[in-house]
Formats: C-alpha cells, structure tokens, sequence
C-alpha cells in the first residue's frame, strides 16, 4: 500500500499546494498545466456525477479507482479540494484527508496569521507536519521503482 | 441490490444504448401560505429550488404542480406563468409539488460523452504507469462501474454504493451484447441498438443479479 500524491485547491481552482511521496509516473506536462487539468477533471466529474446520481446527494462525489491507482476526493463546504491519489487497496483514506484538512491545514494554515487563504502554500511548519500525517498512516509503505 | 441503470457507449464517445432500471421517484408535495419560505428560480426554463429546503424539497429540485395543475416549463398546463403565480398573495395558500428532475435521453446522450474525457484523463494523471482509466467511480448515492472491452466499447452500470458483483454483470452484458446486437444482421455497429432480444435478455439479467447477489457463483 502507497500514497502517491496530493493536490489542495481553492474555491477558484488555484493550485495551493502539492506534494509528492512515491510518484512513479509523470504526466509529462509542467506542475501547472497539470493541477489545471485535474481541476478541470474533478470540475466536470462533480457535475457529471450531480447530474446521473439517482438520489439527492450529500457528500456527493468520493473517489473513483483504476486499475493502478485510486483517487480521493473531499471538499469542504468553503469549497477547497483536497485531492490524495493511492493505491486500490487503501481504505479510510477519507478520515486521512478530513485529518489533513482540520488537524494540519487548519492548524498551520488559517491559525497562522502570514499565510495568505487565497494564495499557493509557502510555510515550512505546514509540510513538515503533513509530511509527519502521512508517513504515520497506515497505508503510506515506499514502494521502490 | 439495486441497479439504477445500464449505459454502453461506443469507442467513439456516443451512447448507443442506455436502460433506466428502477430508479426511485422523488416527490414532495407542500402547501404554502404567504410569502413562500423557498427561493425559486427560472433555470434553463425550469423552475428550480435554489435556497431554502425542507420537508423533502431540496435544492435542485423542480416545480411540476401547483394546486394539482402540471406545470410544463414555467407555464402552468391552462397558460398562466407560475412564477406569477407563487408571486401573487391572493392565490395562497398554494400546494406546490416538486420533484428531483429526470434525466432527459438528450443529457445522457451529453453524459456519455462527458465521461468519455473523464475516462481519459483518469489515466493520463496517473501516479503510475499504465493505467486504465476510472473503472469504479463512487458517490455517497451510488457507484458506477465501467468495463472497457478491447475493442474500446464501453458497458456502465449505475448502482446502489453497497452493490457487489457488478463486474460479473458487466461482463454478462458484454456477452449479451455479442450474442444479441453484434449477432444480429440488421445491427450496424456503432449505431444505437434497437435489439429486443438484446433488451429482454438485458432486463432478464438485472432482474436476476437484483434477486440474489450469488450471481457471481451461477
């Protein structure tokens, strides 16, 4: 089991944060034009998925798996995304993200008065505590190449 | 176990098939005194709920009835404009009904192709190599599974998030697909299948996977 990456966005679709542990395959386009293709990607899947849903939704979209990797979604009512990419086999994965959001991001992030909300993540503190979360959970194994 | 519905797409992104199975009807119905605790809203010529839900009106959901005159649009089945209507104290108190809008066979002909670049993407932001694209997408509502053959055709089904087995129903249609429409001398491939061999057999299979979940034993 591995976590592959992460992405945070803002309401807008700014790129706030990313992160890589074990990333095996790069998209071959710049960090930009990616993280604007995965909000495009997560964009059209929340109305493709409001859309075909046969009951009124509350969370409404999840995650969706491949055959090599799943991707997690969560979305505060605030409307930032976080965005954490593992393999199939992880499970809870949600719990990790909602500890992402309120134990680091709102900890290091809101609580600190010089990070700007609106603006790419620069603090220090921030990265070494979310690198501390994830290499604590129970799904982060390094796979080698 | 409850399926919602069947959608084959073809290698090109059209939808050649789609089958609605039993896909619960929300209504709500409430009467209102004036001034009217929700906020409606004329969208894409709809009346929609965009602020305010209770007693299982939600938001997103549309206006069908007033007093138990069918609304069609914004226009009430006799010509009078709704909106109007709900606007003038005089006519409260009002019974509105509302329901979660239909999927209409334009919007899912529209959201077939929609998944089509989703599938795509899925793979090209990969972590790893070689990826597939999405073949499971889950919501708190419902899950859809995607089974992509070789030949690049692609069998959706909707269903309820506790559902198991559904790749062994994909693979059943797929198998009813080659023996009903590829099979078939009047079917032209990558056109909309109109088979009704194909759809009873289809309708068959769902009704049995909905029965017993052992369907991956049989």
């Amino acid at each position: 089991m591995t976590i592959h990456n992460l992405y945070i966005f803002d309401k807008n679709g700014t790129l706030l944060f990313y992160t890589e542990w074990n990333r095996l395959k790069n998209s071959g386009i710049t960090r930009e034009e990616e993280a604007k293709l995965m909000y495009g990607m997560l964009f059209s899947i929340k109305s493709f998925v409001a859309k075909i849903s046969p009951l009124d939704m509350k969370k409404g979209f999840l995650c969706y798996k491949t055959n090599k990797y799943a991707l997690h979604y969560l979305e505060t009512p605030t409307g930032l995304k976080f965005i954490l990419n593992t393999d199939v086999n992880a499970h809870d994965v949600r719990e990790l993200l909602q500890k992402i959001y309120s134990q680091v991001y709102v900890e290091y992030i809101v609580m600190n008065p010089v990070c700007k909300l609106d603006e790419p993540i620069k603090s220090e503190l921030f990265k070494e505590k979310l690198d501390e979360l994830i290499k604590n959970s129970p799904f982060f194994v390094s796979k080698s190449v | 176990m409850v399926i919602y519905g069947v959608y084959i797409v073809s290698k090109s992104g059209g939808l050649i098939f789609n089958h609605d199975h039993n896909i619960p009807k929300v209504v709500s119905e409430h009467t209102f005194n004036h001034p009217i605790d929700i906020k409606l809203v004329n969208e894409n010529k709809k009346i929609v709920v965009s602020f305010g839900q209770h007693d299982g009106i939600m938001v997103g959901h549309t206006l069908i009835a007033v007093n138990g005159t069918s609304v069609s649009g914004t226009q009430l089945d006799d010509g009078r404009d709704a909106l109007e209507m709900i606007e003038d104290k005089s006519n409260y108190p009002l019974t509105l009904r509302f329901t979660r809008p239909r999927v209409t066979t334009n919007e899912k002909i529209f959201l077939a192709s929609m998944f089509y670049p989703l599938f795509a993407l899925a793979s090209q932001l990969s972590p790893e190599p070689k990826s597939s694209g999405i073949e499971v997408l889950e919501a708190d509502t419902f899950k859809l599974q995607c089974f992509q053959t070789l030949t690049g055709v692609k069998f959706m089904i909707v269903a309820d998030p506790a559902q198991t087995g559904l790749e062994n129903i994909l693979r059943k249609i797929y198998e009813i697909y080659a023996d009903f429409a590829l099979k078939n001398p009047f079917y032209s491939l990558d056109m909309p299948i109109r088979c009704e061999l194909f759809e009873s057999n289809l309708q068959a299979l769902l009704e049995q996977a909905e029965k017993s979940s052992n369907i991956t034993h049989v």
